[in-house]
């Protein structure tokens, strides 16, 4: 009895010792432990919903009665056409956005950065990201009257240039549609990407220019082999960075301009997740679909994040 | 030092023509990046019937309020700003005092959880349980149609918490060692000495919340489409634009009971006013806060 007893408490003694610790810190788990539990049930808990991916769901029996279907829903929707379609839509739009967003913020840094005068360099670079702010749906209401075909000002002005002699239906033309969405995402992030850019140009060693100037180097000549060189670690690593959200192509000027013969080049997997689970109520086969996105996207994600890391090190060391 | 090297600068034919042919560019880039919007400003203070006939392009040609008095005499567009305008301050005020709040627990070396903690948290940035399943907790928690959905859902948002944490951490740390010396908790370093000293990384984070609750329609469009007194101004502003698209006779009068035909408003007008209005609050505070929504753009960069 007093061996049990004794070994009791040096169990309790020794639960102390290691309870101290993280009794002396309670106030720190006191002030996380709540929001840990928060984003456990936004966050976390929403993900036993992929069970709806295995079996043919349906609302009124819930998770647990559910039939279960294995791979079925995944390969009803791998021979899916419309699958593929926005599969391949979102690709293309998203990698149309990834190269002009570049090369204008690029671009654009580039020509910023020459800039002498210090308070016209500020008002245009304030007014340039002043659209990353705006929402958009109203960036599409913008892009609806811009480009309208009756007194639309991008028709007005092209057939006062003479380029076309009557207004184009630019939003009802499949053909124009992904360089739309492309030109809207220059249009709203251009100036905003510009930024880090313009903080990378920045910190570039001033006695290189000075060089480059005794050596006779026109402007030109500086920027192309001064200032872009100085900011090739920063592109890289946001161009890495920013692969790994290539199936993100964007949702609003798909959604709002994806209509009639436009609907084959614009639905994206989000969209055709929308329409199977939502609008369809085909909840297994949109949460198959959004799986397929999400471990993709985690995939690519990890990639490069792990690669920019790397290129960082090399940066540092 | 300078002026030795503006003396030394040669002014050539080649830098001048350089100088010239920028200006021009950036001129370029300021018309282009302002005339969508000014034409709807523009567009908002005409006479709705006279826009028709087209041509407005810079100022309007037959001024009038109308629309405006439209946009605010609709019941419905003014609960949607009631709403809008509810959300964004809830919405802000939370966002910015939880994630200060995780990140002063995240940035403390000596929390036996912190790196348990910040992996959980971090997570969360990467996998999304996507649109279904996460439809289906907002259902099963009673959140459809209730303005909470606003709110909790994206009251923790992790990307700011790392923000907010890398400034915490380039706080000199003999400032909290001082406090801890005094004796003060943990809760009162966060109320008396984190949030007053770190003032410039949550009014960036504070902007960013405003922005991001101001501009959201999703989730009244998938929540709470169903309940018009939950509607919010960009969730009208999407409707109304989506209607406009369906429709090719996209000049049809919207309201035409007990109206005048020369004062008849048209979609493009109304369109154009809700616009300005929806704009109107970020286009306010931007030129004076707009340092603060640059400054965390370089804070979020160097994280991690």
């Amino acid at each position: 009895m007093t061996v049990l007893k004794s070994k009791l408490n040096m169990f309790m003694m020794s639960l102390q010792r290691k309870l101290k610790p993280y009794l002396a810190q309670k106030s720190l788990f006191f002030m996380i432990i709540p929001w840990m539990i928060f984003t456990f049930i936004f966050s976390y808990l929403p993900l036993t919903g992929w069970i709806m991916a295995f079996q043919n769901f349906r609302p009124g029996k819930g998770y647990w009665r559910s039939p279960f279907v294995g791979f079925d829903q995944f390969k009803f929707l791998f021979s899916e056409p419309g699958f593929w379609r926005s599969f391949r839509n979102t690709l293309g739009m998203s990698t149309m956005n990834l190269i002009f967003s570049f090369v204008f913020a690029i671009g654009f840094a580039l020509l910023l950065n020459e800039v002498k005068n210090t308070y016209f360099k500020r008002t245009v670079q304030t007014i340039s990201y002043l659209p990353h702010f705006l929402s958009w749906i109203i960036v599409c209401g913008l892009i609806s009257s811009i480009l309208s075909s009756s007194d639309g000002a991008f028709n007005n002005l092209l057939m006062w240039l003479g380029i076309i002699d009557r207004p184009i239906l630019w939003l009802g033309e499949p053909k124009y549609f992904w360089w739309i969405v492309a030109f809207a995402n220059v249009w709203k992030e251009t100036g905003w990407n510009s930024i880090i850019y313009l903080a990378a140009m920045s910190s570039i060693d001033p006695a290189l220019y000075e060089a480059c100037e005794i050596d006779g180097g026109s402007r030109y000549r500086k920027m192309w082999h001064i200032t872009l060189p100085g900011i090739r670690q920063t592109i890289l690593v946001l161009l890495i960075m920013n692969l790994g959200w290539i199936l993100n192509a964007g949702f609003e000027v798909q959604y709002l301009f994806g209509r009639g013969v436009v609907m084959d080049v614009s639905e994206t997997i989000d969209i055709f997740v929308l329409k199977y689970g939502i609008t369809l109520g085909n909840y297994s086969l949109a949460t198959a679909a959004g799986i397929f996105k999400s471990v993709i996207s985690i995939i690519m994600i990890v990639t490069t994040n792990y690669l920019s890391g790397k290129i960082e090190e090399e940066r540092l060391f | 030092m300078n002026s030795i090297k503006r003396r030394f600068k040669r002014t050539t034919l080649e830098s001048v023509i350089f100088t010239t042919v920028n200006t021009i560019i950036m001129l370029i880039v300021i018309v282009v990046m302002l005339y969508p919007f000014w034409n709807t400003v523009a567009v908002s203070l005409n006479n709705p019937q006279d826009t028709l006939k087209g041509g407005i392009t810079l100022f309007p040609r037959k001024f009038s309020t109308y629309n405006y008095e439209t946009v605010f005499g609709n019941r419905l567009l003014v609960t949607a700003a009631v709403n809008s305008v509810l959300r964004t301050v809830l919405s802000t005020i939370l966002g910015v005092v939880v994630s200060a709040m995780i990140a002063y627990v995240l940035s403390r070396p000596e929390f036996l959880w912190r790196k348990f903690a910040t992996r959980y948290f971090l997570v969360t940035m990467y996998v999304s349980a996507g649109l279904i399943p996460n439809y289906f907790l907002i259902r099963d928690l009673g959140l459809i149609n209730n303005f909470l959905v606003y709110i909790l859902p994206g009251m923790v948002s992790v990307f700011n918490v790392i923000v907010v944490r890398s400034y915490i951490r380039s706080l000199p740390s003999s400032l909290f060692e001082a406090a801890f010396i005094d004796g003060v908790g943990h809760f009162r370093c966060f109320l008396m000495i984190v949030l007053p000293c770190c003032k410039p990384v949550l009014a960036t984070i504070a902007l960013w919340c405003a922005v991001g609750a101001w501009n959201s329609w999703f989730d009244t469009f998938i929540y709470c489409s169903s309940k018009e007194s939950l509607t919010t101004l960009q969730y009208e502003m999407m409707k109304m634009l989506a209607a406009s698209m369906a429709s090719s006779r996209s000049q049809d009068a919207i309201y035409s009971a007990g109206q005048t035909a020369s004062n008849l408003v048209t979609p493009v007008s109304m369109r154009a006013a809700i616009t300005v209005v929806a704009a109107l609050p970020i286009l306010m505070v931007y030129p004076f806060l707009q340092k603060y929504f640059v400054k965390g753009v370089m804070i979020g960069s160097v994280k991690e």
